[in-house]
């Protein structure tokens, strides 16, 4: 009851909106302003988690570039894997620009498999802001592998995985692996990219991935102290959604490159397919800010210059570093490309992945 | 370079600025761990949004001063009011509790600050040490070794078992079967979550320990009526001898201080089981047991050094390598990038400098931390001579505030009564609580372990020489237990002493034994049809589980008074000083309590449980209860708007969601 009168109003707002619009363009989008109020930044993760991070960094700016100056808080929503919190955004967060969702891959991925307890639907959502990110996956020297034309001569050579889950973050290393043909045991259960690593430094996981920033703190040490080698790096989207190199790695090759120097031709099929799509909202449209379903659209068009302007910033590009990356931000326009790899995918590719956690790894999603 | 670093370190520290800052971590965390039930986190989580674009070691300084003051004042809770004050010190409670009823709680208060005191120091010297020497012990705790561990920690049950081990066993398996709630480590299949959200990522551990000792110790005191102090005197006197206890035993204060730091430099324990390990470990290296459960000074010196110095400790991989061995340590990370700090091998190179920044703050406020607490002890005691009918209700607003912490949903305060009136129950018919917490505490990491050593290396990998080491120790401390035990005849009483049960009925203990049966039994039944790996792990407690509890029955069905396993705390001469509050009404209160947030939302139901329970327990005066309310209410605005939550909400927010001010809706 409540639910259809609020989308009633919804409706009828954005009818409003639309009809003041077409009548006056310009002068409505300047009628936002945000003076005196406060944005809540939802996260549905518990405090100090990767997104927590990412949205705590980007709070200041969005305050400082949205009209009105609006003070912008952080409100973790935790539990359920990032489900709870999405799924109660979805249900109640009000449309009027004063509340605004940040997710991650791992809330992409249950709704991207179609796992029954997700109430939302990330076509309802108006994108602002996607954050990429970028991994490196190496192995140890010991393996006698000096990159990825070499792996071939592993043969049937098992290979130990660390990972945090079947259907976590994990998955697209997991694809990648199975797009390669390499023969990988995952052991479950980690609790994080850092027990990985840690696992890999006894000689317990003969292959691993860090993102970014703990693959040059941590992994790099290891590269020169030559016990690692880096094989690929996911790499990131170009506008034209094309793979490129990953900006912070620029002499280490990217994923369908490390295909070709492995097979000599260019990756494809079902399962390449699957691939690319959890890549995509795993890494390459990692982090999505949304607005919930019907929010007028000039209150959708600051939110996309505000992120604009903020990734712009001079401050924030000078302390960018450890939370962002080199990567670069999709604001403006340019979200809605990038929002839709993060956020949709082929039914085929879909199925297979379900079929292939199923029977490899015992995974139901019903 | 290592002393120039710790020099150039010690000279930032002790400038005006940088103390300024210490000292609201400090004061933030002396707050935190007053308060019972919250910890680190919650600390953490109130300073985090100040940091960013702060000086990088400024906002480390705050952050770190949260650490040392909370292991020392969350001793405040545990020992004045037999209420865990973070999860950390829930141990402390079994000696430091019943020193207080004694009349003793300076005493106990002073030896656990001294004991608290020094093992911080030992920890932040261990910190400056290790973390250049510690990256080949780190690396050498694989999957086996951690498991090995847990093991270590689940020996320590048969020293906590009291008076008959199949309770404590079962005890510890019903612990374990709770703790199995949720995904699967190695297949993350979901097992006995009742298809919901909530239980997928299993309970979370503040909920079981206010449930199993902050509820039933508030029903008991409530019973009483009185304030917890019975002698005239707040905390009684004996401040000095307090310091000369932990002088007499500074040898053993060292030596948990060592374990404590040990224990906290292995990523993946996590620290709160330490504090059961140094428990059961002063147990059994102690000759004289009999005083332990009913107030040995020992007991409290040992588990304030050990969780004092695991702070240090746990520092260590965290700046090494990145990996946070606790939820508080996983917000300190965030703090860290947020300034532009990658943990990692750079802090013993690089920036060596911000290491002994980060070891000196640590130190310092120990120092400041330790001199606060003794500084607010008399007035802090002063809560124990108020008639305890007026404390009740805020220690409820507290304890249920912390519990919705982990999930902020209702059904974290279903999960509390739920388990709080299985703590009960626990108690009055002598099943050994901590048994069943250290269970419960361990289940996952446990499962998880096994399960990665086996599919890492396969059994070889318990070839292994630091294996072989742990199981040896485990082995010599269970046999030096007991044979000290038999050579004593002394066992450890963590659930008191059950007066002559010929007069009282049986079936009650029998009813709950079954009960507990009915657990392992439906264990069985869920789990038997999952994959072998989902499996094996909750079956195997599910069985081991069922006959610990048959033996336990079955003296209880032949009514075998003499056993072990007979218990019946309600058998005791009821007495005279007996209030208005009898455990079955205890528990309606608490069920009110929370039915009404499910339907008005928390904060209107905080206001109406406080004006209930003053007017019809307590007995104040109109003036009083609007007051005591008020105070209530502040505490609560404060709290939420600080940490900017949302709190549990009901019916009333459903419907009216649009219209209702805050904070009734946020």
């Amino acid at each position: 009851m409540q639910a259809t009168l609020r989308r009633l109003k919804g409706a009828v707002a954005a009818a409003f909106v639309a009809a003041s619009l077409t009548a006056a363009a310009p002068a409505a989008a300047q009628e936002v302003d945000f003076s005196g109020q406060t944005v809540e930044w939802w996260i549905p993760f518990s405090e100090g988690g990767g997104s927590d991070v990412w949205a705590r960094f980007f709070a200041p700016y969005l305050s400082r570039h949205l009209p009105g100056n609006p003070n912008v808080i952080i409100r973790n929503v935790p539990g359920g894997g990032s489900i709870t919190g999405t799924n109660e955004f979805a249900a109640r967060a009000r449309p009027n620009g004063l509340q605004l969702l940040g997710t991650s891959g791992s809330t992409q991925f249950p709704f991207l498999l179609g796992d029954s307890r997700v109430r939302y639907d990330y076509a309802d959502f108006q994108p602002v802001l996607v954050s990429p990110t970028g991994g490196v996956v190496y192995i140890p020297a010991s393996a006698g592998v000096a990159d990825a034309s070499e792996l071939g001569e592993l043969g049937e050579t098992e290979l130990v995985y660390a990972s945090q889950g079947a259907t976590s973050l994990d998955l697209v290393p997991m694809l990648a692996f199975e797009v390669l043909g390499l023969n990988v045991r995952h052991v479950f259960g980690m609790t994080g990219r850092g027990d990985g690593r840690l696992a890999f430094e006894r000689g317990e996981a003969t292959i691993d991935y860090q993102t970014s920033s703990a693959y040059l703190t941590n992994v790099v040490p290891l590269v020169e102290a030559g016990t690692a080698v880096p094989l690929f790096s996911y790499g990131v989207l170009d506008a034209e959604g094309n793979l490129q190199r990953d900006p912070s790695f620029p002499e280490i090759p990217h994923f369908i490159e490390a295909y070709e120097m492995m097979h000599g031709e260019k990756p494809s099929g079902v399962a390449f397919e699957a691939y690319m799509s959890f890549f995509g909202s795993g890494f390459a449209a990692q982090k999505p800010a949304m607005l919930p379903k019907d929010t007028p659209e000039n209150i959708v068009q600051a939110y996309r210059d505000a992120f604009a302007a903020a990734a712009k910033d001079p401050e924030l590009i000078a302390s960018a570093g450890e939370v962002l990356g080199d990567y670069e931000q999709a604001v403006g326009d340019g979200v809605v490309p990038l929002y839709k790899v993060a956020t949709t995918i082929d039914p085929d590719a879909r199925e297979w992945v379900r079929t292939y956690l199923n029977e490899n790894h015992s995974v139901m999603l019903d | 370079m290592v002393t120039e670093a710790i020099l150039s370190a010690l000279s930032n520290v002790l400038t005006f600025q940088h103390i300024q800052y210490l000292m609201i971590g400090v004061v933030t965390g002396l707050i935190v761990g007053v308060l019972p039930g919250l910890g680190g986190i919650v600390g953490m989580s109130l300073l985090l949004p100040f940091v960013y674009g702060m000086e990088p070691t400024l906002a480390l300084a705050m952050l770190i001063g949260i650490l040392p003051v909370l292991s020392t004042s969350d001793t405040f809770a545990s020992i004045l009011m037999g209420i865990p004050g973070s999860s950390a010190s829930q141990a402390t409670i079994l000696d430091g509790f019943p020193l207080a009823k004694k009349g003793q709680a300076a005493r106990a208060l002073s030896a656990a600050f001294s004991a608290s005191f020094i093992g911080g120091l030992f920890g932040a010297v261990v910190l400056t040490v290790c973390v250049l020497v510690a990256r080949p012990l780190i690396l050498s705790f694989g999957a086996a070794e951690l498991f090995m561990l847990t093991m270590f920690g689940l020996s320590m049950v048969g020293t906590l078992a009291g008076n008959s081990l199949s309770k404590g066993i079962a005890a510890c398996a019903a612990g374990l079967a709770l703790g199995a709630v949720g995904a699967a480590p190695a297949t993350g299949e979901y097992r006995m979550e009742f298809g919901t959200l909530y239980l997928m990522n299993g309970l979370p551990l503040v909920i079981v320990g206010l449930a199993l000792f902050a509820i039933p110790e508030i029903g008991d005191l409530l019973r009483r009526n009185s304030a917890i102090a019975q002698e005239g005197s707040p905390i009684g006197a004996g401040w000095k001898q307090g310091l000369k206890d932990t002088w007499v035993y500074r040898w053993l204060t060292l030596r948990l201080a060592a374990l404590g730091a040990v224990l906290g430099m292995i990523p993946g324990l996590g620290g709160s089981v330490v504090d059961w390990i140094a428990y059961g470990h002063v147990v059994q290296t102690s000759r004289d047991k009999s005083q332990f459960g009913k107030g040995d000074i020992r007991g409290v010196i040992a588990v304030e050094s050990t969780t004092a110095s695991k702070d240090g400790g746990g520092l260590v991989p965290t700046l090494l390598f990145g990996i946070p061995g606790s939820g508080s340590m996983a917000i300190f990370l965030a703090g860290m990038v947020l300034i532009g700090l990658q943990p990692g091998p750079s802090m013993v190179s690089t920036n060596l400098d911000v290491t002994y920044t980060i070891v000196w703050s640590l130190a310092l406020a120990n120092v400041l931390g330790t001199a606060l607490c003794i500084l607010l002890a008399p007035a802090i005691a002063k809560i124990t001579i108020v008639r305890y009918p007026l404390v009740a209700p805020f220690m409820i607003l507290v304890i249920t505030f912390a519990a919705f912490q982990p999930n902020r949903s209702l059904y974290d305060l279903v999960a509390l009564v739920v388990l709080g009136i299985v703590g009960i129950l626990l108690r009055r018919f002598g099943w050994p609580r901590p048994a069943f917490l250290i269970g419960f505490v361990l289940a996952t990491q446990s499962e998880r372990y096994l399960y990665q050593a086996l599919q890492f290396s396969g059994w070889n990998s318990f070839q292994r020489p630091i294996v072989l080491i742990i199981a040896a120790i485990i082995i010599l401390s269970i046999g030096f237990s007991m044979y000290s035990q038999r050579k004593s005849g002394t066992k450890i009483e963590v659930e008191g002493k059950s007066a002559a049960t010929a007069t009282t009925a049986m079936w009650p203990q029998v009813a709950f034994t079954l009960a507990i049966m009915g657990l392992f039994v439906f264990t069985f039944v869920e789990t038997i049809n999952l994959s072998q790996l989902g499996r094996i792990f909750p079956v195997s407690i599910a069985l081991v589980g069922m006959v610990a509890a048959a033996l336990v029955l079955w003296p209880q069905i032949r009514g075998n008074r003499a056993s072990g396993a007979v218990f019946d705390a309600e058998s005791k001469e009821p007495a005279e000083s007996e209030g208005p509050m009898t455990p079955l009404k205890y528990i309606g209160w608490l069920v009110g309590f929370v039915a009404s947030i499910a339907v008005v939302g928390y904060f209107l139901a905080v206001i109406g449980f406080f004006v209930a329970f003053l007017r019809i327990i307590a007995k104040a005066g109109w003036l009083q209860t609007l007051l005591l309310t008020l105070l209530g209410a502040i505490i609560l605005m404060i709290l939420t708007s600080a940490l900017n939550l949302i709190l549990p909400e009901g019916l009333l927010q459903q419907y009216f969601y649009d219209r209702l001010p805050w904070p009734l809706v946020s």
